[in-house]
């Protein structure tokens, strides 16, 4: 196989990060908003964390960008 | 990308180290400028019954200092002005990125590295100041079976070593991807043209709304996770 095209086909691969990261926002948003209907009182309290958590979940995402941009760019 | 570079404005050699005054830099004097103008003008007058600028300045100090007195126990408070310091360091550096035309210095790696290097050498050192070589027992989970330990350290230690790079890719890889994907979205306006361009106009301005929620949530999770690894460093419960 070309180097090139092995590099793209690595790039697309990294990608696959996207997955985990759709899934853990999916979750902490889900579980969220189980919580607050639950519960509706304490909810404000939590979104902070709701804030907190999103972050730290969508950047697993980006590391996977990140990634493929090494891949792409860097060799 | 054109809004990714660095451009010398001022050429300096300091010892043959290239030490030119750029557009980065540029940016880090206008947000440390637009941060101490912000917060002397805000708390001049000092009233009592705070204005409305000055109850901004008394909100983000509130915010900050709530963060660390809940993250770190009030014996962290020493460390308040330092957390401070960078939670508004970096959200003034997030914000004026997304003013058109403008540079963002966090999209670069080697500014966000080296802010987070420093507070992993910084915590570090706080840890064995601290506690002195006990310190070590914070690689040690408590309650494991013995066999378990040898691999368990070794992963105990990876992921300790890793904070610095986590931290620094997280901001870094945030507001890059940010601003290239507005980029290309921009490209769409301008490929689609007045026929279709507006369906993709709409998504640039809700992308740009949480491209400044981004830009936020940055700057506090760049702070909070700096109170975490001082939290762990002073009390190192495990």
């Amino acid at each position: 196989m070309e180097a090139d095209a092995a590099k793209l086909i690595g790039a697309g691969l990294a990608s696959i990060a996207l997955v985990g990261a759709g899934v853990g926002i999916g979750t902490i948003f889900g579980n969220y908003l189980q919580g607050a209907l639950r519960n509706p009182s304490a909810a404000p309290s939590q979104f902070a964390n709701l804030l907190l958590g999103f972050a730290l979940a969508e950047a697993t995402g980006l590391f996977g960008l990140v990634v493929a941009l090494i891949i792409l760019f860097v060799f | 990308m054109h809004q990714f570079e660095i451009k010398r404005l001022i050429d300096l050699d300091v010892f043959g180290f290239d030490a030119s005054f750029t557009n980065s830099a540029m940016f880090m004097v206008i947000a440390a400028a637009l941060i101490t103008l912000f917060t002397v003008i805000a708390m001049r007058k000092g009233s009592l019954v705070p204005g409305r600028l000055q109850s901004v300045a008394e909100m983000s100090y509130e915010f900050v200092a709530s963060m660390v007195r809940d993250n770190v126990g009030t014996d962290g408070m020493k460390y308040f002005p330092f957390i401070f310091t960078l939670f508004m360091f970096v959200l003034a550096l997030n914000m004026l990125g997304m003013v058109p035309y403008s540079f963002t210095v966090t999209s670069h790696i080697i500014v966000t590295f080296a802010l987070a290097a420093f507070i992993f050498i910084a915590v570090t050192i706080i840890g064995f100041w601290k506690h002195g070589i006990k310190f070590l027992k914070f690689f040690v989970p408590s309650g494991v079976p013995f066999v378990m330990l040898p691999l368990l350290v070794v992963i105990e230690v990876i992921s300790y070593l890793t904070r610095p790079v986590s931290l620094s890719v997280r901001l870094f890889a945030n507001m890059m991807a940010g601003h290239t994907m507005l980029k290309v979205f921009g490209s769409f306006v301008v490929a689609l043209g007045l026929l279709g361009g507006w369906a993709a106009l709409a998504f640039m301005v809700a992308f740009t709304g949480l491209e400044l929620l981004v830009a936020f949530l940055q700057a506090y999770v760049f702070a909070i996770l700096t109170c975490i690894y001082l939290n762990d460093a002073l009390h190192m419960h495990h």
